[in-house]
């Protein structure tokens, strides 16, 4: 048995995972640095490709069952209120309307780690759940919650973390606004030692904004029951997840509830949490006896389903003249939202440079306004332009190059678990960047010194994160009798490529076409599971399940051909997707010659992802140059060129890999200049609602982007060497932008999104 | 509710609707006429996920009613299967890697077909204007315009 159970433990987003899992102790072949590989690594086009582009491929928000009905959401319209009292019956006589759901006729299910309810009467933002109606279409169910009639009381709502920590801030909770009651403290060293020794201090605050995901397919759920089993179309990243939380709302089997999740059009972690309108929807179907269909619209896109928590960062660090980093402390207050949420931003101080005095304090807060989730790295984002900013301020204080300060405070282990990486480039991707962007002889040597009022600059940051993945992750291969090859595993694809890497990585292994494999994922009910799709942690977990079962594929084959002429299995081997003997090339048979002799019998093995190495920390590391143009007279900023050079492993797909570079970096641009959700600190309600007023990245925003890697593979984590992409790609986007800027025009900005009136109100300060 | 009869001609072929005049040509297509390749990412014409075409130009289907289309040609994704330009430009934007969830991909994709129906050689900037209403949250749009960029060459190129 090439196979036994470990406890496993790795990062997922900000979190350490422990699950347990069964994982492959074959000894497969390891694509090592020196590997030469055929379809991995090359730049496949995406298999799922012919779909999207012909329109015929179908998301969630496509489906369509026969007689279904449709539900939409009434929503509060306070910060903070209560109902005092629903009235449903001139919404019940619409025609058309079935049935209306709200806290009256529902029954409690705990929602939020248990600190509300799926229908709570405790409101505590605007957009919180009030009642749901389902009707024959959409439309009739949007009429119809208008007249619903419900009376509130208004209670008073506080929208700024710092007056909610207060004691006599409006209460969210009665245990109070803090997460946990208290912060989040990670210390090592001595601090106040370390702020001692220090021959230089700086000292300075800066904020970021909340950020919402947006991903193109709104969120939606198409819900069926027969008799008390349950299917669930929904667009998650994580289909047990769903699977799981649907079941225990519902207070039913979790074998009775199947998701399935085909094509999605993106999530950036907004999906990644279980939401209420798919549990909302299957009560709701199972009173009316139909499917039903719930999809939410931009402003529910805006308000309820998750963005990026702000930050209020106060940061101080220490060094000596010698550039010797000797104390870093952070300070940080951020918002949670409603509903509990994890707002701190200090992994990347912890992290990043060799220091042996660190503190970092990290407030949540609860707000009222939407709830904080997961997004694209979160907390790093945030925490990397603030660390970046003042590491920055440090060099030029010391009157040191960037580049060379952090060269020497470069880790060469792991600051947090003292543990070696399994690998680390960082510094090839700072040289590699640097030379692309021609760091030594194209910045600003006075910051803001280009004459006229067009101002060039360019500026650097430095990502850390995790994306190592690890198992539990499983892949089931069949091999049918036309000699056709079937890959299932419970993954997702969020459109970053899942369905394309699996087909490659089952085709290097098995060495036959790629038309030849269908992969089939997104099912509870078919696919061996694998964990969401989160933490950049999809590729490196699942790749390494799907070369197990190919190479126990292999075995297999070989034992068929050996018993087909009728010899031993040593005399055999597998060459080209064709087995013969050793001896005699001339015996050669094909898969498909082989599975023809199985008679109706077909092939299957499950693959595991190996476990992680002990004793190691897995981190994808990087850095990005930016190159910016100022207008001092309008104060706009122009990004020309951004270079990313970043160590990830393991390439899978060069195309696929540059799609997921290029779409963070956008991502990232976005947050360091254009997006922001504004909420009126008067009413408290969101004053960005739409599409328009909440500022995206358009065709027309794309810089020049140059991505480099300068990692081969890291064959330590698995047989594949893969480490994740998804996050590291906007870490440090942001951070290089407003470092850029500042050698632009000379003066530091300290808040994002940095937008043209922020740009003069510095200049003219 | 009111219904009214309404003519015009679908992916070349003529057809005939009794439907609300306030439909909205998008559910036309989506519900009536289970075309689904056009999507919905806004519903009030910030996104271009619904662009189709309206007598040869591109425009937003959330944002037209059923009583606008009396007479009128309308296009959808797959009204194209068949047609040259179109599939030049699929096969560009997945040779391109210019799709990833694929959300916005036919909006990019109707959109790009009518600027170079009226224009074969399109300048970047003249690109990234008639593209500038379709947003995508996942790629950088630089493999987009690149596709398209492409499509224009390998079309003006008489060999091809
Ligand atoms: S759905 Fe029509 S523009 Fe967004
Ligand atoms: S590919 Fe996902 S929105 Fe464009």
């Amino acid at each position: 048995m090439c196979a036994r159970f470990i406890k496993s433990k790795h990062f997922f987003e900000e979190g350490m995972v422990e699950s347990l899992a069964e994982v492959s102790e074959a000894n497969g072949k390891v694509w090592d640095e020196d590997a030469e590989l055929d379809v991995v690594g090359k730049g496949v086009s995406r298999i799922d490709g012919y779909d999207k582009v012909s329109g015929t491929a179908k998301y969630t928000f496509d489906i369509k069952l026969p007689n279904m009905a449709h539900a939409k959401i009434l929503r509060c319209p306070h910060p903070h209120a209560r109902i005092k009292r629903i009235d449903t019956s001139k919404a019940l006589n619409l025609k058309g309307v079935l049935a209306i759901h709200s806290h009256q006729n529902t029954p409690t299910i705990p929602w939020f780690w248990n600190m509300s309810q799926l229908y709570d009467a405790h409101l505590r933002y605007q957009g919180d759940e009030v009642a749901t109606v389902v009707a024959e279409t959409e439309r009739i169910a949007s009429e119809a919650i208008k007249l619903i009639e419900v009376d509130y009381e208004v209670l008073p709502f506080v929208l700024d973390p710092s007056e909610a920590m207060k004691d006599d801030a409006p209460k969210l909770y009665e245990q109070g606004n803090i997460l946990r009651g208290k912060p989040d403290i990670y210390e090592r060293g001595d601090i106040e030692k370390g702020m001692a020794e220090a021959d230089m201090i700086v000292e300075d605050k800066f904020s970021t904004q909340v950020e919402v995901h947006h991903p193109t397919e709104v969120h939606c759920s198409v819900v069926n029951w027969d008799g008390d089993r349950l299917t669930v179309y929904d667009s998650t990243q994580g289909i047990f997840a769903v699977r799981d939380t649907v079941a225990s709302s519902l207070k039913i089997p979790t074998s009775h509830v199947r998701v399935i999740k085909k094509y999605m059009g993106g999530g950036f972690g907004s999906k990644l949490d279980t939401g209420k309108y798919t549990v909302i929807a299957a009560l709701l179907a199972r009173e009316i006896g139909r499917p039903v269909r719930i999809a939410m619209d931009r402003k529910e896109m805006n308000q309820s389903v998750g963005n990026r928590p702000d930050s209020f960062q106060h940061l101080k660090i220490g060094a000596k003249k010698d550039g010797t980093l000797t104390a870093l402390s952070h300070y940080s207050i951020g918002s949670s939202g409603a509903y509990p949420s994890g707002a701190g931003c200090s992994w990347p101080m912890r992290s990043v440079y060799q220091c042996d005095n660190v503190k970092t304090t990290d407030f949540s807060v609860l707000i009222n306004a939407g709830q904080g989730r997961a997004f694209r790295a979160p907390g790093h984002v945030q925490g990397t332009f603030g660390m970046e900013s003042i590491i920055d301020m440090m060099a030029e204080k010391i009157g040191m190059d960037p580049l060379e300060f952090r060269l020497i405070n470069y880790a060469e282990q792991d600051q947090v678990s003292r543990q070696p990486y399994t690998s680390k480039k960082l510094r090839e991707a700072y040289e590699q960047g640097a030379k692309a962007i021609g760091w030594w002889d194209r910045r600003q040597k006075v910051p803001g010194g280009m004459p006229g009022p067009l101002k060039r600059g360019i500026g650097m940051a430095t990502q850390i994160w995790w994306g190592g993945g690890g198992p539990p992750a499983y892949a089931t291969m069949k091999l049918n009798r036309d000699g056709s090859l079937d890959v299932l595993a419970g993954t997702q694809d969020l459109g970053t490529g899942t369905y394309t890497f699996i087909a490659q990585v089952a085709a290097e292994v098995l060495e036959i076409p790629m038309d030849q494999i269908s992969v089939i994922i997104g099912d509870t009910a078919t696919c061996p599971y694998c964990a969401s799709s989160g933490g950049s942690t999809t590729a490196p977990s699942v790749a390494p399940a799907v070369k197990d079962a190919g190479e126990q594929m292999k075995e297999k084959l070989l034992s068929a051909a050996a018993a087909i002429m009728e010899t031993s299995l040593t005399n055999m081997t597998y060459w080209g997707g064709k087995i013969s003997l050793i001896s005699d090339p001339s015996t050669s048979m094909d898969i498909s010659a082989i599975m023809q002799k199985m008679n109706e019998r077909i092939l299957v093995t499950t693959g595991r992802r190996s476990a992680n190495p002990d004793g190691y920390a897995i981190n994808t590391f990087g850095a990005q140059f930016a190159e910016v143009e100022v207008d001092i007279q309008t104060g706009k900023i122009h990004v020309l060129r951004i270079v990313a050079a970043h160590d990830i492993g393991r390439v899978l797909n060069q195309q696929m890999l540059e799609n997921q570079f290029h779409g963070g970096i956008i991502q990232g641009l976005g947050f360091a200049l254009l997006e922001e959700r504004v909420m009126d600190p008067y009413t408290g309600t969101l004053l960005t609602m739409n599409m328009c007023d909440y500022k995206m990245p358009t065709m027309m925003d794309t810089p020049q982007i140059d991505v480099i890697i300068v990692s081969k593979s890291d064959p330590l984590i698995s047989d594949v060497g893969a480490k994740g992409i998804g996050e590291p790609a906007m870490i440090p986007t942001a951070a290089a932008i407003a470092n850029a800027v500042y050698n632009a025009i000379g003066v530091r900005m300290k808040s994002l999104p940095i937008t043209p009136n922020k740009v003069l109100d510095a200049l003219n300060a | 509710m009111k219904f009214s009869t309404i003519k015009f001609e679908l992916n070349g072929k003529p057809v005939e609707i009794e439907v609300p005049p306030a439909m909205r040509l998008l559910d036309i297509l989506r519900e009536t006429f289970k075309l689904t390749g056009t999507k919905e990412g806004c519903g009030i014409g910030e996104c271009g996920a619904c662009t189709v075409l309206l007598n040869g130009q591109a425009v937003a289907s959330c944002l037209l009613l059923a009583g606008q289309l009396e007479g009128t040609k309308i296009t959808t994704i797959e009204g194209l299967v068949h047609d040259e330009r179109m599939n030049l430009l699929q096969r560009n934007f997945l040779e391109c890697g210019a799709v990833q969830c694929g959300f916005c991909t036919p909006g990019m994709l109707l959109s790009a077909y009518a600027l170079l129906q009226k224009d074969a050689r399109p300048t970047t900037d003249d690109i990234k204007n008639a593209i500038a209403g379709n947003l995508c949250r996942c790629t950088g749009y630089k493999q987009i315009i690149q596709a398209i960029q492409k499509s224009t060459e390998s079309l003006s190129d008489p060999d091809q």
